[in-house]
């Protein structure tokens, strides 16, 4: 795009239709990269002498800008300390704040848009703000130099102070002026990681800490404007249902009701402030058109999945190949080990339900929330407003979890907010609030997967034949990520495992069926899944070739080349030593995001329920730019894992889903959570995924446990039946 | 109609339909948002407050029955508790959403109980739901407020 941006004043419809096309298509206006289009519209004019990611206020005082949303993965603070690595800032003076959208500058090195996930904000920003950083300090350099007419490289930077042997010193406030007058080099040079005194230390703590601990984070739920109306929406109970018919009449009585219309997708309420809100919608009658929704329940879709993997004739649908090497149909005579696995659909169900402020109607279009695609919220704000994406302002606030939740291509809340806001108009700011209920029952779940799995096992009880066949929902289908047959996030982690590559002979192939229910990337997505599929059946066949579970992982690790696996697996039970006398011990390793994670997980039953005591962590992450975040993530996301797999299931009866908040739905609380010890490998490779990796291993890692315990396979999460 | 409350020492007046729960009252009217909602049916704990020194979940609590009452927000606590230098020193929060009510269930019990067992920390805090699982952090950074000197603890 070479016409500059402020040439399209006069936005119509067609123009973001173009824009749309162009970034769901890929390249409908050549020329222009996806960044582009989605800022067109946007001003880039406010960024400081440092550039995008760096500010340096008068009193020397360092803030470094997040391109990533801090949903509590703690990457801003590592963002942070990247910076101030190679800036060779004083630590204690640094800051952090989010990005605005805009996608040419913010733009996700993995997605040409700007968004977080794929656990990705170190691994994708280590090169651009390192030498983001590396560029502000030879900015100092150069001013220093020039001012005190010394060689630059004779001069030296230690926490915000840059020195010269003849004893010159000047700090970053002294020099800002001049330093702000020179070009940032292109190409400054890196430090050797050897020489890092931040990075990889125990002080690189979280910056939001503080703010966290005294309740004065702000999350949207928190905006309070003027004039600001509180909004709630009347959703269909059932997936796929429409508003047919709305008595509003009780919902009008009620005083500080403001209105009540429809919208897309539903019946929003607008009132004065939250409670009324939810009073209009109690009072509120709709009569739903089910005539395209989902009215089967789970128990009846999961039947149909086991059908499609027992053979029964797809119809429409069509096998996807994802693994298949050597001969297709198993060789007679060897031990057949068979299992079936049945998953259910998940709710992300963070703390704070989805939410959204939008002003539409008076300028630019102002949407304020915790924007996890800023360039997609941009884009489905623009086609309701009718704008350019780029002219469309965010402002991102701390998000209360997400896991996957509000990385969304439809928008959906911020969309829903934005048909109300526009409804309201003159620019009123609008702020929609979902109950934990409207998130329980509202969707985009990690999907219900099936798995089949027969492996024969060859004269060495390794596995020479195996055949896996998922049945899984699409994630990608429809998105501007899922253009192609297969969707790999279906069997992403049985797909690329070192186990299959150590078995001569595959046959794996995967079948997406569609449906009205709304389905989303889940913490570690398809490996939620796929990893416990894979590591439970690795025990189950070492068992039954009496071969003990960890020698025969480092069987198939050796056999594959998988030396990840195998070292963060010794790691592992060095750590972990004897099994606490009363414990079982399961073991599990998996790869996701470009790390590998092993645990050790000492589990006894309590009755019917396990009970998980001290699971021992080994993490291959690459470099850790922050090991105690590392930890926290090993921590967190093993209590995430561990919720799900004890008690998490979304069932629907008659198409109705029956959980709908944190009675029915239940999640992990202090005393069933585990005590997480964290070991990092260490590494000097470029820094790989951690805050969805610890997720996926728990759940199998207990299983195995149980199967050591009582022999017994377990072949459908959650562990606990309600 | 209005409602006198006492909030964080001050007296305060309401003008909010009496049914309507603390919560709402201190968030939308008071924009004292430390308190937050996470389930509106006292299950997760996000919305804790103390009412004369105890925890209590501010999403049940109708304002018309709070009259005469002492109410602490997480705003109230005095300076910088121990228990948030703790949370700070251990760096408990992830998302944070949930902290507020987290640290007000620890005040409340280490007000009644200033060296807890782990079983007494666990029955205290077992009311509130922290998604990005920080438990052993908390317990951690309970177990270290525990360990400073004694001062008084706002109730």
């Amino acid at each position: 795009m070479n016409a500059p941006v402020k040439s399209f004043t006069a936005p119509t419809r067609r123009d973001v239709m173009v824009v749309a096309a162009a970034t769901a298509g890929g390249s409908l206006l050549i020329g222009c990269s996806q960044a582009d289009i989605l800022s067109l519209g946007a001003d880039s004019s406010h960024f400081g002498p440092f550039g995008p990611f760096l500010r340096i206020a008068p009193d020397g005082a360092v803030t470094v800008i997040s391109k990533h949303i801090e949903l509590g993965q703690g990457s801003s603070s590592g963002l942070a300390a990247i910076v101030a690595e190679e800036l060779d800032a004083d630590w204690s003076k640094v800051s952090v704040e989010m990005a605005p959208a805009n996608a040419k500058a913010y733009a996700n090195a993995g997605f040409g848009a700007q968004g977080t996930g794929g656990s990705s904000a170190i691994n994708n920003s280590w090169d651009q703000l390192r030498t983001a950083g590396a560029a502000g300090r030879a900015m100092f350099v150069t001013a220093a130099a020039q001012r005190w007419n010394v060689p630059a490289g004779e001069i030296t930077v230690k926490d915000g102070v840059v020195s010269h042997p003849s004893g010159k010193q000047a700090s970053f406030a002294g020099l800002l002026t001049d330093a702000a007058k020179v070009k940032p080099p292109q190409n400054p040079p890196l430090k050797d990681p050897k020489t890092f005194t931040l990075i990889g230390t125990d002080r690189v703590r979280r910056k939001d800490a503080r703010a966290k601990s005294t309740g004065k984070a702000q999350y949207t739920q928190d905006v309070h404007r003027p004039d600001m109306l509180t909004a709630m929406v009347a959703h269909s109970p059932r997936f796929g249902g429409k508003v047919k018919s709305f008595d509003d009449s009780a919902t009008r009585k009620i005083p500080g009701v403001v209105d009540v219309f429809k919208i897309p997708t539903g019946v929003a309420i607008s009132a004065q402030n939250t409670y009324i809100a939810r009073k209009g919608r109690d009072a509120l009658t709709v009569e739903w058109d089910d005539s395209k929704a989902e009215m089967r329940g789970t128990d009846e879709i999961l039947a149909t999945y086991r059908q499609l993997a027992a053979g029964k004739d797809p119809g429409n649908l069509r096998w996807q190949v994802f693994d298949q090497h050597g001969q297709a149909g198993a060789p007679a005579g060897g031990k057949v080990i068979e299992a079936t696995y049945d998953f259910p659909y998940l709710s992300h169900a963070p703390m704070e339900p989805m939410n959204c402020v939008a002003e539409i109607g008076n300028g630019d279009p102002k949407i304020t929330t915790a924007s996890q695609i800023p360039s997609m919220d941009q884009l489905n704000t623009a086609l309701i407003a009718g704008c350019l994406p780029g002219s469309v302002k965010i402002e991102t606030l701390f998000a209360g979890g997400s896991f996957g939740r509000r990385a969304n291509f439809k928008s959906d809340y911020v969309s829903e907010c934005a048909h109300i806001a526009k409804h309201v108009g003159g620019g009123r700011p609008v702020k929609l609030v979902w109950a934990r209920e409207d998130d329980m029952t509202g969707g985009y779940y990690r999907p219900l997967a099936h798995h089949s799995v027969q492996v024969t096992l060859g004269p060495d009880g390794l596995p020479s034949h195996w055949r896996h066949r998922v049945v899984c929902q699409s994630i990608m289908k429809g998105s501007p990520m899922g253009g192609g047959k297969l969707d790999t996030s279906t069997v992403e982690g049985t797909l690329g495992s070192p186990y299959l590559k150590a078995t001569p002979n595959v046959d794996g192939q995967v079948i997406m069926p569609d449906s009205p229910v709304t389905v989303l990337w889940w913490r570690s997505v398809g490996a939620t899944h796929n990893a416990f599929v894979m590591e439970h059946t690795i025990d189950q066949l070492a068992r039954a070739a009496g071969k003990d579970p960890v020698e025969y992982r480092r069987a198939l690790y050796a056999k594959a080349g998988a030396d990840r696996h195998l070292a963060v697996l010794n790691l592992v039970m060095d750590k972990a030593g004897p099994v606490t006398p009363g414990w079982s011990r399961g073991v599990a390793v998996h790869e996701s995001f470009g790390s590998v994670v092993a645990q050790a997980a000492e589990v006894k039953l309590d009755g019917a329920t396990p009970r998980v005591g001290r699971v021992v962590t080994a993490i291959d992450c690459g470099l850790a730019v922050s090991p105690d975040q590392v930890a926290a993530q090993m921590e967190g996301g093993t209590c995430y894992g561990l919720s799900a797999a004890l008690y998490g299931q979304i069932t629907f009866k008659d198409g109705l889903v029956q959980q709908k908040n944190f009675d029915t739905y239940r999640v992990l609380r202090m005393h069933e959570a585990p005590h997480v010890e964290t070991y990092i490998l260490p590494s000097t490779n470029h820094p790989s995924g951690v805050g969805e990796p610890g997720t996926p291993v728990i759940a199998p890692a207990v299983a195995n446990a149980l199967l050591a315990l009582n022999g017994k396979p377990t072949l459908s999460l959650p562990f606990v039946k309600t | 109609m209005t409602t006198l409350l006492n909030i964080n020492g001050k007296d305060v007046t309401v003008s909010t339909s009496t049914d309507t729960p603390l919560l709402w009252v201190l968030r939308d009217e008071l924009q004292l948002t430390g308190a937050k909602y996470g389930c509106g049916i006292a299950q997760c704990g996000a919305c804790t407050v103390h009412l004369n020194g105890v925890a209590i979940r501010s999403c049940q609590a109708p304002i018309g029955s709070l009259v005469g009452a002492k109410i602490t927000t997480i705003e109230g606590l005095e300076g910088v508790h121990p228990l948030q230098a703790a949370w700070i020193e251990a760096d408990v929060p992830q998302c944070g959403y949930c902290q507020s009510g987290q640290i007000m269930s620890a005040a409340a019990l280490l007000a009644r109980t200033p060296h807890p067992s782990d079983d007494e920390i666990t029955a205290a805090m077992d009311g509130n739901i922290c998604r990005c699982g920080c438990y052993q952090r908390m317990r951690a950074a309970i177990k270290i407020a525990a360990a400073q000197p004694a001062r008084p603890v706002a109730a």
